[in-house]
């Protein structure tokens, strides 16, 4: 079978869709699929998700090579809607449906950075330097600023010189956190995009 | 939304104004298209521009920016004086037959006990009769001259075709028709479903605006029924789950507000949040707060919250006023403020007045950003030539800037508009080192409280005492942070009426907020999303998209708060006796036992409608306010006021009151109202939009996004670009009294001239996607333009009127105004 041509393999298996899924099962014509690629989606894992950009929410199929197996690292070649979801029915938007690029953005951030005060540019860092630094940094302004009482003597435990805007798109688990995290350092200039 | 995306297909009539879906929301106005199709449904479109909703609407009419309060005004005064009111809805389903008391007037744009010098209200006079039993005085025969619905009658007199014409611009035959459209949807069988956005929240009356469109659906019987509603489109996929999570200077979780510096007394706290019925029989489901309350610290602080630390009531922080983002800038700008953190938000884009941004953020010690893109903010102290001119050597602020994963790389929920908490799966890995929010907020906090451990600091408690209980402290997964903020039994939890059965066993998941106590026995961090994972397991989290009524009540897909209702307020869909007033499309009705059908009623169960319970369980008087009382800073009704930038420089409805041009009780700094431009320099009347192609200033960084809409442009009517000279494709030059942009000038018969009391009006058009960052052509950050001052309760900036002047450059190289 190894040097089946293409004609000879189609006309066995009926179609070449069917062929990827013989040679997942070891049937492996290798000749014939170098010659015509098989479809990525046939191998591909396929993740629900929705979309992040408007709050119509819109239901996503999202797929991915590698199959997500410890040393496999998952990568996501498409998105599409998905016909399952009750309020998109499959249907996107011209933003949703090129949310491929936003995922492989060049503009995405990949490490850590530091912008030293009146430099020109940013220097790498790693997450102990970064996260290291801005606790210390929080902590220094915090101690100096804290307000435990106001001018009258009554309590009211608030830290005014540091502030926050939070996330639009971050689900609520995270958002849950950040809150549980900020208002426990009493902070009180605190935001979300709704506000805008 | 009070109702939800699919629910729009059961419309007969669909009102778009203040927002444009089928640009900015296209696969939810799809509802429309299908309620259009399917329902002979009709669709109205009120906009200063003929945009894309327009271009498939049955009626479309024009209106200058900022004045949808006369034009929705004077719709009210319509159905009253022409009774086209649901009587039965609006005498027992609102606060018509309220009487208010004696003291409270309006006269000249101004409503009694405003303070000139602090603009701001004294609102003792603005709340009902109360008799000598504590309730609310009422007249159900309507007859009374103080009571709400002839003090609306007398308010909306003054609000005639011929002022909306004169106000507005729009065509009185125009408004007209649209007014008897409106008007059919007062039977009980018809309904009409109010669509708006950001154009009408982005106003310095942007909450009146909303509370105003409210108000007609009342009067028409429009509010808790199927097809019907008034449905924000939320701009941002989780600023619904944000603001529900209370991520605001003044709020807790599920809506709980902050205490202020006088309340130094826990029960006093409670007490006046607690709010009792203001008539007899009615649920005020709000009396519960100290169940939310005491369950959300017990959430926060385990243990260390105790009926003995008053549930660790000293731990947050007090208010003495709103820090919201408008006010912190502006600190910011004054060097008061040192240290700020901005995730997955783009604030010198975002906010408005992009050089007093600047000045702000280059004020601080240090800035934190937590983004999977390159922001502008991020890069607020690089020199972008003519789109941002600064010296980076000037500017002193440290910047960490920390690489986030996007929703494709991370499990968790967003809440769609609909209210919907629907959990989403990871597919791929984030690039390079990019972390979840999560993780960064759970390490930042570990390091903090360490260094807190080691070295103390200021009133280190609340940090040492927070509950952490997650498996991996640096990184607690979705899944733990769901199930806590639904919440769990601490203890036992035993039947009140029978203490040998117990009705959760400790730790379980509670099945939603009619469980949470406040003993210390339960612990929910998000009362609303209580339930959200029960004790069968993660209800966001299901596919199951079945709609066994066929009116779009997919009750088993995700989970939608509250208590997986998707239409709130739906009891005001059946009359006084629990039959559905619209029987083709029926939510819930009483069947003589309870209350049953297609959607989890909004009212107790077992509820018999003999017993006179209002449908608005929410508020103390059980019934919907037409009047707003003291909740609203301007006012119990909506007036209109001229946005802060206005060309007309005064208020037609209130000539001769200089004090009420302009939002008398909104908050505007002293430099900010310096800024203001004058009509006689900047006489165009500018507005601010969205694109279809794009989505706000993260798609500029997208490859399709930024093939398909390349490069900055500005729409402006045919009649203002021959009056200057411009022709389509010419650049041309925007600016106000804060900053100009140049831009392509797209020249559009959308845009018309408005005749706005005997003068001519154009408007501008302003989409807002471009930048300095990104892969799109770089452009100007549109808020260079726009005012810093925001709406009276909200805060939310006023983007959608200001002022400008348009011109035509000179040189007009395609090249010009690009980074070198």
């Amino acid at each position: 079978m190894s040097d089946m041509t293409r004609r000879q393999f189609l006309a066995i298996t009926g179609s070449g869709l069917a062929g990827s899924s013989l040679a997942l099962l070891g049937f492996s014509p290798g000749p014939a699929l170098a010659e015509v690629r098989e479809f990525k989606l046939s191998r591909a894992t396929e993740t629900r998700n929705t979309c992040p950009y408007c709050s119509v929410s819109c239901g996503l199929l999202m797929y991915s090579l590698g199959d997500k197996s410890k040393n496999a690292t998952a990568s996501i070649f498409h998105i599409e809607g998905d016909p399952d979801h009750p309020v998109n029915r499959g249907t996107l938007c011209p933003k949703g449906a090129a949310l491929i690029d936003f995922i492989h953005s060049p503009s995405r951030l990949t490490h850590p950075e530091y912008r030293a005060s009146g430099s020109d540019r940013w220097q790498r860092i790693s997450w102990d330097e970064a996260l290291e630094r801005v606790a210390r940094l929080m902590k220094q302004d915090r101690d100096a600023n804290f307000i435990a009482k106001n001018a009258e003597g009554l309590t009211v435990n608030r830290w005014l010189t540091t502030g926050m805007l939070a996330a639009s798109a971050s689900s609520n688990e995270a958002g849950y956190i950040t809150h549980k995290v900020i208002r426990s350092l009493g902070v009180l200039a605190f935001d979300n995009q709704a506000r805008v | 939304m009070t109702n939800h995306w699919v629910d729009i297909k059961n419309a007969d009539l669909v009102l778009i104004m203040g927002g444009n879906a089928a640009e900015a929301h296209p696969c939810g106005f799809k509802w429309v298209t299908e309620a259009k199709a399917h329902n002979k449904a009709r669709l109205i479109v009120v906009d200063p521009r003929f945009n894309r909703s327009a271009s498939v609407a049955d009626v479309y009419a024009p209106i200058r920016a900022g004045t949808d309060i006369a034009f929705l005004g004077a719709v009210i005064n319509y159905l009253l004086t022409n009774d086209k009111i649901q009587r039965d809805y609006v005498t027992h389903y609102t606060d018509a037959s309220f009487i208010v008391k004696e003291e409270f007037a309006f006269q000249d744009g101004l409503y009694s006990g405003y303070d000139a010098d602090n603009r701001r209200y004294d609102k003792s006079s603005w709340d009902y009769e109360f008799g000598d039993d504590g309730f609310a005085r009422v007249d159900p025969t309507l007859a009374h001259p103080r009571c709400v619905l002839n003090l609306m009658k007398q308010h909306y007199s003054r609000y005639t075709p011929e002022m909306v014409e004169r106000v507005c611009g729009t065509p009185q035959q125009k408004f007209q028709q649209i007014c008897e459209m409106i008007a059919s949807t007062a039977t009980p069988t018809r309904a009409m479903t109010i669509m708006y956005a950001l154009g009408w929240t982005q106003h310095s009356i942007g909450s009146q605006m909303i509370r105003c469109g409210a108000m007609v659906q009342l009067l028409l019987g429009n509010i808790g029924v199927s097809g019907g509603g008034m449905n924000a489109l939320r701009g941002h996929s989780n600023i619904q789950g944000l603001t529900d999570l209370g991520l605001l200077s003044n709020t807790l979780t599920g809506y709980i507000t902050l205490p202020h510096d006088r309340e130094q007394d826990y029960e006093k706290y409670v007490a006046v949040r607690a709010f009792k019925p203001l008539r007899p029989n009615q649920v005020s489901y709000w009396q519960h707060f100290s169940k939310f309350f005491v369950s959300l610290q017990k959430a926060w602080w385990g243990d260390a919250a105790t009926a003995g630390n008053r549930w660790a009531y000293d731990y947050l922080p007090k208010i003495d006023k709103l820090y919201d983002m408008l006010q912190v800038f502006d600190l910011m700008e004054q060097g008061k403020i040192n240290g700020y953190l901005a995730q997955g938000f783009n604030p010198l884009a975002a906010a408005p007045n992009k050089a007093k941004m600047t000045a702000a953020l280059s004020n601080l010690k240090f800035l934190v950003i937590m983004d999977p893109l390159v922001t502008e903010t991020s890069e607020f102290w690089r020199n972008y030539g003519v789109h941002h001119d600064v010296d980076s050597s000037k500017i002193q602020t440290e910047v960490i800037r920390l690489p986030v994963t996007c929703f494709a790389e991370e499990d968790g929920t967003l809440v769609n508009s609909g209210r919907w908490l629907q959990w989403h799966w990871k597919g791929g890995e984030p690039p390079g080192e990019a972390r979840t929010d999560i993780e960064i907020m759970a390490e930042l906090f570990n390091r903090l409280r360490k260094l807190y451990q080691t070295e103390g600091g200021a009133f280190p408690d609340p940090i040492l005492n927070l509950s952490w209980p997650y498996i991996r402290p640096n990184s607690p997964t979705p899944e733990e942070l769901a199930k806590e903020y639904s919440g769990r039994a601490l203890t036992d939890l035993v039947d009140p009426k029978n203490p040998n059965n117990v009705v959760r066993k400790r730790d379980e998941q509670l099945a939603g907020f009619g469980e949470l106590r406040d003993d210390g026995s339960t612990a929910s961090g998000c009362w609303i999303f209580c339930g959200a994972w029960g004790p069968t397991g993660n209800l966001m989290a299901r596919r199951d998209n079945s709609d066994p009524t066929g009116i779009g009540q997919t009750l088993n897909w995700a989970w939608s708060w509250p208590a997986n209702r998707r239409v709130l307020y739906n009891r005001a869909s059946c009359d006084l006796d629990g039959k559905p007033f619209n029987p083709e499309r029926p939510l819930i009705r009483w069947n003589g036992k309870q209350w049953v059908g297609a959607d989890i009623p909004d009212f107790r169960i077992d509820d018999d409608p003999a017993a006179g319970v209002g449908p608005f369980i929410m508020n103390q008087e059980g019934v919907a306010r037409l009047f707003a009382r003291t909740n609203m800073a301007e006012g119990p009704f909506p007036e209109h006021y001229e946005p802060f930038e206005s060309p007309l420089g005064y208020n037609p409805l209130s000539r001769n009151e200089p004090r009420a041009v302009s939002n008398p009780a909104a908050r505007i700094f002293k430099a900010d109202r310096e800024a203001l431009g004058n009509v006689a320099q900047f006489p165009h009347v500018a507005t601010t939009y969205r694109l279809t192609e794009h989505f706000h200033y993260w798609t500029k960084h997208v490859r399709l996004n930024a093939i398909t809409q390349p490069e900055q442009f500005v729409e402006i009517g045919a009649a203002l670009a021959d009056e200057l000279g411009i022709a389509a494709g010419d650049r041309v030059r925007v600016s106000s009294n804060r900053g100009h942009i140049e831009a392509v000038a797209v020249v559009t018969k959308r845009i018309r001239a408005l005749n706005i009391d005997g003068k001519t009006v154009h408007t501008v058009g302003i989409p807002i996607h471009w930048g300095f960052t990104g892969l799109a052509r770089p452009g100007y950050l549109a808020n260079t333009l726009t005012p810093f001052v925001g709406d009276a309760n909200s805060q939310t900036p006023e983007f959608k009127a200001f002022l400008v002047k348009v011109e035509k450059v000179a040189d007009a190289s395609p090249a010009s105004g690009q980074k070198s």
